[in-house]
């Protein structure tokens, strides 16, 4: 991972992240990942956010819209490839500047994450006991002779049974649900004060997403550990996030509480999206073969430079204006901002 | 699908058929003489009719994936056997196997995992179609490009390799290379899960023109019952190794008998419901 400047020029006023400030600050992030020696396409353009202490803040976005490199950047997990610029403060230290002697220290015991992908986080060559146990060694004080109880303690307390097994067993021996939960039970095991989380119940079935979910919640409580969620799923959000972002083409398009954005999403891309929900009265007319509602067009690596908004290709809202010119930050009421220059209508 | 439909549908002969499939694992422990037994499937019947989609769906665990590995023909089965239009295929030695392979093709749960990190995404794409030698040349060139686009990837990413790609990006490789071959049976495994859902729409309306033009069958896993419901005409349902329901999609929503179906439906019902409410207003 290096630092460099620039790559933000296309943001222009901004107005103030509602989150308020404090765990974590994220000023002008950007990131750039170069190809085989070129430069390629931004991934993050400029985003700014903050996330206060113990607060849930859900992410939504377009695949490739740059979530799971958000998350990498706050972990510093980029790979060497990524060129990462602007500012990103954690309780007072900016992340950027980290060595990776600093960064042992925070990871997994002050931040951690759940990959969106368990079988890439976990070592397919060790037990995946052994590997929770490592991570508790790393940053917990206490004797060795209690570690294996401790880590059964943190896989029971995911709701896996047979946690003897699971204790013994190699990454490719356990179901995909199964992995998934071990990656989580390691990601709370040290009870960090910031759980990024990559789709950590795409592989679970409704009743282990409950729990989960129920889970998250209750660290969170009990611990006041902060939670970034990023998920495909706004349904999952209602009811448990207390903020929403909405990302599309490396930038932050809409923010603001869940329930006032699912209630009145401003951006055209919130409203499509949403609007895909599915609904179960929706399919008693459905015929067989009959194609599903999708937002039309795809993001393209155009979208992302293009000088006016990135949505415009795919926008039907859109206006001479969004082609040529940049839609600025606004916040059209307290603790919400959009990109977006017709979002009333 | 339509129960009477559905019903007719199930008259025709199966395209896949397991009978009686029983599978166990041991896990070893170390040092010691401890060993693990797992039972992941208990005779398991299953029959997906032709040109249909079939999502089989269960709790975590419940043995979706080996289901899907003894089909494919990864894994063998303890006993029991797999009927392949109209041939008995789980002891096939491989010469049969080289004739069923590209029929039969997986995507598996973990696709990032299973894609050759080495190779760019036009190479994963197009070594299925040169080992099958479908295609070579120019030809083989603008086959993968059309892939690339029709599962929406910009065709000049054809030189990117698959951990240069985001998940989403990386499923929808997995993706593009198992429909390469034009299989006649297609396995998802949570193939979709990990796609927002305007992508996921996308890719599926791909699957069903696929369907129309091709006669796919395919075996969709998913833990998403909203999605399952929107697209399945048959559903099968596994718990703790067995197959416990399987019926029209209509009837399995409509009036699931399972215990098991109910307490799955129960909770997505719950997160739609929760969804509703908070569009509504409900809440705060
Ligand atoms: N290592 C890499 N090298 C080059 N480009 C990359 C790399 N990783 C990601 N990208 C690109 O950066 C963009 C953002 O990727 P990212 O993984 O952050 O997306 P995402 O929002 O997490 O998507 P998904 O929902 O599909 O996981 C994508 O267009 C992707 O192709
Ligand atoms: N190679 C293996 N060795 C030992 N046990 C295994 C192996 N593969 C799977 N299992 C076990 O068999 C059971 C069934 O696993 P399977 O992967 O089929 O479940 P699944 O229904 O696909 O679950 P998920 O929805 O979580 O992916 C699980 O308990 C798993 O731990
Ligand atoms: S700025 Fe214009 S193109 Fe962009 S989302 Fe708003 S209306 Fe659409
Ligand atoms: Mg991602
Ligand atoms: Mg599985």
């Amino acid at each position: 991972m290096r630092t460099v400047s620039g790559y933000s020029e296309s943001a222009t006023t901004r107005a103030q992240s509602p989150g308020a400030p404090g765990l974590l600050c994220a000023r002008e992030l950007t990131v750039c990942y170069a190809s085989r020696g070129e430069p390629s396409s931004p991934a993050l353009l400029g985003i700014d956010f903050d996330i206060a202490p113990g607060e849930i803040v859900g992410v939504l976005g377009e695949s490739g819209s740059g979530k799971s490199t958000l998350a990498l950047s706050i972990l510093g997990l980029l790979p060497e490839s990524a060129d990462i610029a602007g500012s990103l403060v954690f309780e007072g230290k900016d992340l950027l500047r980290f060595d990776e002697s600093a960064w042992r220290g925070i990871r997994g015991a002050r931040i951690a994450m759940v990959f969106q992908e368990p079988g890439l986080s976990l070592s397919p060559v060790m037990r995946v006991g052994s590997q929770i146990a490592e991570v508790l060694r790393a940053h917990r004080q206490e004797g060795s002779n209690h570690r294996k109880l401790q880590v059964e303690a943190v896989l029971a307390e995911v709701g896996l049974t047979q946690v003897d097994r699971i204790y013994k067993a190699y990454s490719h021996q356990l179901s995909g649900g199964e992995l998934q939960r071990v990656a989580l039970s390691q990601a709370l095991a040290c009870r960090p004060d910031l759980i990024v989380a990559d789709e950590p119940t795409r592989s679970l079935d409704g009743t282990r997403q409950k729990e989960m979910l129920d889970l998250l919640r209750e660290t969170n409580r009990k611990f006041g550990c902060a939670l970034i969620f990023i998920t495909h799923n706004p349904g999952l959000l209602a009811g448990f996030a207390d903020r929403v972002i909405v990302m599309y083409a490396g930038r932050i398009v809409e923010e603001g509480p869940v329930s006032r954005v699912f209630r009145r999403p401003l951006h055209p891309y919130t409203k499509g999206l949403l609007q895909l929900m599915p609904t179960s009265l929706q399919y008693a007319g459905r015929t067989r073969g009959q194609h599903l509602p999708v937002l039309p067009g795809t993001l393209t690596d155009d979208d992302h430079l293009s000088p006016g908004c990135s949505f415009a290709s795919r926008c039907s809202a859109r206006t001479q204006v969004c082609q040529t010119e940049f839609p600025a930050e606004v916040a059209p009421e307290k603790g919400r901002r959009v990109s977006c220059f017709n979002y009333e209508n | 699908m339509k129960t009477e439909e559905a019903a007719q549908r199930a008259r025709t002969p199966a395209h896949i058929r397991a009978v009686g499939l029983s599978k166990s694992y041991v896990q070893r422990a170390p040092f010691s003489h401890k060993k693990f037994a797992i039972d992941a499937l208990l005779d398991v019947q299953l029959e997906v009719s032709p040109a249909t989609l079939t999502a089989l769906v269960g709790e975590s665990g419940s043995g979706k994936s080996t289901l899907a590995r003894c089909l494919a023909m990864l894994e063998k089965p303890d006993c029991g056997e797999i009927w392949f239009e109209g041939k008995e295929i789980s002891r096939s030695g491989s010469w049969e196997l080289a004739w069923l392979r590209p029929k039969i093709q997986m995507i598996h749960q973990d696709s990032a995992g299973a894609l050759n990190p080495r190779f760019t995404a036009a190479q994963v794409i197009a070594e299925p179609l040169e080992i099958q030698r479908r295609e070579s040349g120019p030809k083989l060139r603008s086959r993968v490009c059309e892939l690339m686009e029709e599962v929406g990837l910009p065709a000049n990413w054809a030189d990117r390799r698959p951990l240069e790609l985001s998940g989403g990006q990386r499923q929808r490789l997995a993706i593009a290379r198992a429909i390469a071959l034009k299989p006649a049976f297609l396995i998802l495994d949570e193939s979709l899960s990990g796609l927002d859902l305007s992508t996921q729409a996308q890719i599926l309306n791909l699957l069903l023109d696929l369907q129309k033009a091709h006669s796919l069958t395919y075996l969709l896993i998913s833990h998403d019952l909203s999605l399952v419901e929107q697209v399945a005409d048959f559903v099968a349902v596994m718990h703790q190794g067995r197959m416990v329901e399987h019926g029209a999609g209509q009837d399995i929503f409509g009036s699931p008998r399972h215990a098991h179906t109910r307490e799955l439906l129960g909770s997505v019902r719950l997160v739609e419901s929760a969804f509703r409410a908070a569009q509504a207003g409900g809440q705060q």
